[in-house]
């Protein structure tokens, strides 16, 4: 193929394009699956009464797609397009970036097909069968190169910080699903894990807490550290501590995945070893958080008319407030409670909906404009509804969740005076009502907002046209 | 070599590893430098 001077001169921003309007078409059905499972748990009867769309199908279908499909699309657009941006070249190997575009799509596909027909591995955010397994490694791999080919190949002396999450997340997802996924074929669409017992529930629990620690956690502060700069028009607050805080992120999250089995036959030192990295990883958390609404000292006034900024950091306060509240119910006597309840489930929400969600859809309402050839979205009024559906979304989310997560664990756990138990489990179930109509009102008013955002992304899109971003030239380089 | 030694190397080899870390980034003559990084976003407009 013919490449032209311009072409070596200019940012590859097509495959940034494509996943990013991906990722907001994602994100409306993913969280449109959400608030269908989220109503059949008010109205049992939503399910059906077919297999294909039972709540035990549907609800691995909706993490799957927005995890893998919407936060993926997310951090594969975000990570093209600041990679590309602080190491002044271009894309490494545009064919192979183009091919984890379309084999990205191809596996969410084989997902949205395969899960409501009943394919699973039964391993919680891993449930896709083997073939789909194989073709995630083969498009990882070519992501991996794509990515640390591009800084590589870098015009400039140091790699941003950013690319350190960004890295971090890629070799990290890679470990983490190639030793989960190790699996016996028993015949197309089936297999069995390559562990056993308590080893197989570990290996299972270190990869779902490092697919939260690297997949949600350290690619997303990727995002944060490129775009919350951006944003308020001022460098990170301290490289210094954007250093410090990624190697104890590095060092601490491999060994908090235990803190999902407390209370098991996990052998009791492993569980005491996940409560106390659990418990240290307030630490570099906090850090981040700190390092991003810190780079705001100063700006604080553009909070007040730049809903994009103000996206990024409520996802900031978002992810400080869900990662105080992790080591927390990571402590085992706080777990005895919580475990199996609600109180878990409001919150990975307070993490995926606040800090997760918010700082993407931020990150987008940033690049989709410069990528279009448009000064700004298409409507910024419609920014500022999208941020108060969103946030009064997840505010109503995580109280009904934490009060009727609260209570049933209370439920659980009650004795009369002879020692039977108070509760049947069915009068908890029955208590919990009122709270999940609640949490499915936050979850319409969060996809709605979601929609806003498609429509307007649609508009700026349709109304503008693919821009051409220029590489600054090596005279320019300090 | 008793593999609960090697552990022990290992995890406090680890520690001094990230508590070298920490001193290297707070050295006053890497501020330059990362003045230069942190700045990198800003080179493109």
């Amino acid at each position: 193929m013919q490449v032209s001077n311009s072409q070596l001169n200019t940012y590859n921003d097509g495959v940034v394009r494509q996943f990013s309007i991906m990722a907001v078409v994602w994100g409306v059905v993913g969280m449109l699956v959400g608030v269908i499972i989220a109503a059949q748990l008010v109205w049992p009867e939503l399910n059906l009464g077919l297999p294909w769309t039972s709540f035990g199908r549907l609800r691995p279908l909706h993490t799957n797609a927005v995890i893998f499909a919407f936060g993926g699309c997310t951090l594969f657009a975000t990570s093209y397009y600041v990679v590309q941006r602080t190491c002044h070249t271009t894309l490494f190997m545009p064919q192979l970036a183009k091919f984890t575009f379309w084999g990205w799509q191809a596996v969410i596909l084989a997902a949205a097909i395969s899960l409501p027909l009943g394919f699973t591995t039964g391993k919680e955010y891993a449930e896709l069968e083997w073939p789909i397994d194989i073709l995630i490694t083969l498009i990882w791999v070519a992501y991996a190169i794509v990515f640390f080919g591009t800084v590589g190949t870098r015009k400039v002396k140091h790699i941003y910080v950013a690319n350190w999450f960004f890295g971090a997340f890629i070799i990290t997802v890679a470990l983490l699903h190639i030793v989960n996924s190790a699996e016996m074929p028993a015949s197309f669409m089936k297999s069995y894990s390559a562990y056993a017992g308590a080893q197989d529930a570990m290996v299972q629990w270190w990869y779902g807490h490092n697919a939260v620690g690297f997949f949600l956690t350290a690619g997303f502060l990727g995002i944060m550290y490129y775009f919350v700069p951006k944003q308020a028009d001022r460098p990170v607050y301290s490289y210094s501590l954007s250093i410090v805080h990624f190697w104890a992120l590095i060092f601490t999250y491999m060994w908090a995945g235990p803190h999902h089995l407390h209370y098991t036959a996990l052998p009791d030192w492993t569980q005491s070893l996940g409560m106390v990295f659990s418990l240290v990883l307030l630490a570099p958390s906090w850090g981040g958080m700190i390092n991003g609404m810190m780079t705001l000292s100063g700006a604080w006034h553009k909070l007040r008319t730049d809903p994009i900024l103000r996206f990024m950091i409520v996802s900031l306060s978002f992810y400080g407030m869900s990662t105080f509240e992790g080591p927390m119910m990571a402590i085992k006597t706080v777990n005895s409670l919580s475990h199996y309840t609600d109180w878990t489930v409001g919150h990975v929400h307070s993490g995926a909906l606040g800090w997760v969600g918010l700082v993407s859809m931020g990150a987008i309402y940033y690049m989709i404009p410069r990528l279009f050839g448009q000064k700004q979205m298409h409507s910024i009024k419609a920014i500022e509804l999208h941020f108060w559906l969103a946030t009064i979304g997840i505010v109503l989310y995580i109280s009904a969740l934490w009060i009727s997560g609260v209570m049933e664990g209370l439920m659980w756990r009650a004795i009369n005076t002879d020692g039977t138990l108070t509760y049947t489990f069915v009068e908890s179930v029955k208590a919990k009502h009122p709270y999940y109509i609640i949490r499915l009102l936050g979850g319409l008013l969060y996809l709605s907002g979601m929609t806003i955002m498609l429509w307007n992304v649609i508009k700026t899109a349709t109304s503008g046209k693919a821009a051409v971003a220029a590489i600054p030239p090596v005279a320019a380089h300090a | 070599m008793d593999i609960n030694t090697l552990r022990i190397l290992a995890t406090v080899a680890s520690f001094v590893v990230f508590v070298s870390i920490i001193i290297w980034a707070w050295k006053k003559r890497k501020t330059s430098d990362f003045k230069e990084a942190a700045n990198l976003p800003f080179t493109n407009d």
